[in-house]
């Protein structure tokens, strides 16, 4: 399929000389969610606003659709919705004029069952008539993210579109994220919750101290990167773990009835029948074995650390 | 050019308008009654007469300007200000708009209302004074460039003010003193001669005296002066703004 964004080598520096992104190339595909995981400050935010026209770059290029967003801004920002981090509402206005508002300044013609259909779709029907101060707070990000779809953009930016929202709200979200997926609209998300990128992305990008470390298909990531743990249930606890198996770095569980062998993926070998059959060698008998896989949040860690270092 | 985006700001913002359509029109029409019954009844009283027209009259044009004029600036400069201050500028900046349009939507929006309230001023004043009009079109002429070319001041000192204050600054400290001393309640040439020249380097003079021209025929300088002058503000504010519109100042980090 068709990249619907390209990012190549975007760059920003602050007016006080502080690199906020320092070089980055990212691809994206016509209908996919991209989920960019990054803690605070990592220039998530930097990024989204430069591709949408609210701050400038320094160097790079981007192009929505194959239109750059400098020389053809009004093509490329056609094309774009924007869900901003923090929720920035006229609070006197109804809500259905602030929707109505967004989808003119877009420069679509007035469309009031279209309108009908975005409220619907987000439970805002029924609070159309109401000032948006009178609503509360989930319902605001619903009153962004309607406006951000009322011009009925391909490209949807959702920045944090969950931090600080309770738990119920945030599966709303992502049934709202997946809704809009189904309707082919590509979804590029920041969050830094690891949950959320493994909820909902196809893809996720790592992004840490302006950098995008890596992107990968969701699937990929974990398996290609993720770290194994085997745990071997052995018939007897075991006080002290024999010196012939020390070099695999074992740990015990609580009740020590079971030791934990912590393996990469990506390794070559994995060392796993070898240590077997060292246990069986070292007079232990095993009970069970299983694995388990860690977590896109053991796989951001360490990716984190590794850039550190 | 997004037409259609222009629509939608100019009728967002002129919604604000008539949300607090009372408030807006209460203010200046008490404001203007209290000047005509201050200056017109108590200082009318003992002038009489200012070049044979009476003083209740004379200081209608004046009174109109006084408040089209902090009323443009007021309505621009909160009107952009106000999205600066509550985030909502981001959708501004991420539309498929240029600062052309942005201008022309809320330029547009606040030169309306502060035509509109002008028009309730003028139509107050009638119940105070009996008026002709001597040059209507040259007057609506006045009117609506001195609504634009002041709301683009607004719309200026709303992108460069960081905080409430500052936006009052500007208005505060040189808008008024230079309308009040714009000759809106005399005419320049009562003054004695000194502040007479002090006068010509205030640029609302130029405006008040087109202005009551168009209603009596009177003027403290030529017409055509008074043109050249307000159009030559107008080209300034312009120039300012596509000064803006080019850097990004103050709008985009
Ligand atoms: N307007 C600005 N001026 C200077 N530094 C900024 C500005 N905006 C953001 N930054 C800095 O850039 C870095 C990235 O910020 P941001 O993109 O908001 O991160 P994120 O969204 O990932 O939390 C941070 O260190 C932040 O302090
Ligand atoms: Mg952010």
């Amino acid at each position: 399929m068709a990249n619907i964004l390209e990012i190549k080598d975007l760059r920003k520096s602050y007016d006080g000389g502080f690199e906020a992104l320092k070089g980055v190339n990212l691809e994206i595909e016509e209908g996919e969610i991209i989920a960019l995981l990054g803690p605070n400050g990592a220039g998530k935010t930097t990024l989204i606003s430069m591709i949408c026209g609210i701050t400038s770059s320094t160097s790079g290029d981007v192009k929505v659709a194959g239109n750059c967003i400098r020389d053809d801004f009004r093509a490329a920002r056609s094309l774009i919705g924007l869900v901003p981090q923090e929720v920035a509402l006229e609070p006197f206005e109804k809500v259905i004029n602030t929707v109505r508002f967004s989808r003119g300044l877009f420069g679509k013609s007035r469309d009031e069952a279209a309108i009908e259909h975005i409220l619907r779709r987000l439970s805002l029907w029924e609070k159309r008539n109401n000032a948006v101060k009178e609503l509360s707070g989930g319902m605001k990000r619903r009153v962004l993210i309607a406006k951000a779809l009322a011009h009925e953009p391909r490209v949807l930016f959702l920045d944090e579109p969950t931090a600080g929202v309770d738990v119920e709200l945030r599966k709303d979200m992502w049934d709202i994220v997946a809704d809009l997926k189904a309707d082919g609209v590509t979804i590029i998300l920041t969050t830094h919750y690891i949950e959320e990128a493994e909820a909902i992305a196809d893809r996720v990008g790592i992004i840490a101290k302006g950098e995008l470390l890596l992107v990968e298909e969701k699937a990929k990531l974990m398996a290609r990167m993720g770290k194994k743990e085997l745990e071997v249930q052995l018939t007897e606890p075991l006080d002290t773990i024999p010196k012939s198996l020390a070099k695999y770095e074992l740990s015990q569980t609580h009740d020590k009835t079971s030791v934990v062998y912590t393996y990469d993926t990506r390794g070559e070998r994995t060392g796993i029948t070898q240590l077997l059959n060292d246990i069986a060698a070292a007079g232990l008998s095993f009970r069970d074995v299983s694995t388990r896989q860690s977590s896109l949040e053991d796989i951001f860690v360490t990716l984190v650390q590794e850039d550190a270092a | 050019m997004n037409w259609t985006a222009i629509k939608a700001i100019y009728i967002f913002e002129m919604a604000r308008f008539f949300r607090t359509f009372l408030q807006s029109l209460i203010s200046p029409v008490i404001s203007t009654s209290l000047y005509f019954v201050v200056f017109g009844a108590a200082i009318g009283s003992r002038i009489d007469q200012v070049d044979g027209v009476s003083y209740g009259a004379f200081i209608v044009p004046g009174l109109v300007m006084l408040t089209v004029m902090t009323q443009s600036i007021s309505n621009a400069s909160f009107g952009i200000y106000f999205p600066k201050f509550i985030g909502t500028i981001y959708e501004l900046l991420s539309a498929p708009i240029s600062f052309l349009e942005i201008v022309l939507g809320y330029v547009g929006a606040a030169a309306t209302k502060a035509m509109f309230i002008g028009v309730i001023i003028l139509m107050t004043s009638f119940f105070f004074v009996d008026i002709q009009i001597a040059h209507p079109i040259a007057m609506v002429l006045f009117l609506v460039l001195t609504c634009i070319s002041f709301s683009l001041f607004g719309f200026i000192i709303g992108i460069w003010a960081k905080n409430f204050e500052q936006l009052q600054l500007v208005p505060l400290l040189i808008v008024t003193p230079l309308v009040f001393l714009g000759g809106s309640f005399y005419s320049i040439s009562m003054l004695p001669p000194v502040w007479q020249t002090i006068s010509m380097f205030n640029p609302v003079v130029y405006l008040i005296s087109g202005f009551r021209w168009a209603f009596f025929g009177l003027e403290d300088v030529p017409v055509a002066t008074s043109l050249l002058a307000i159009g030559f503000f107008t080209a300034l504010c312009l120039g300012a703004v596509y000064w803006i519109f080019k850097t990004g100042w103050r709008i985009r980090t």
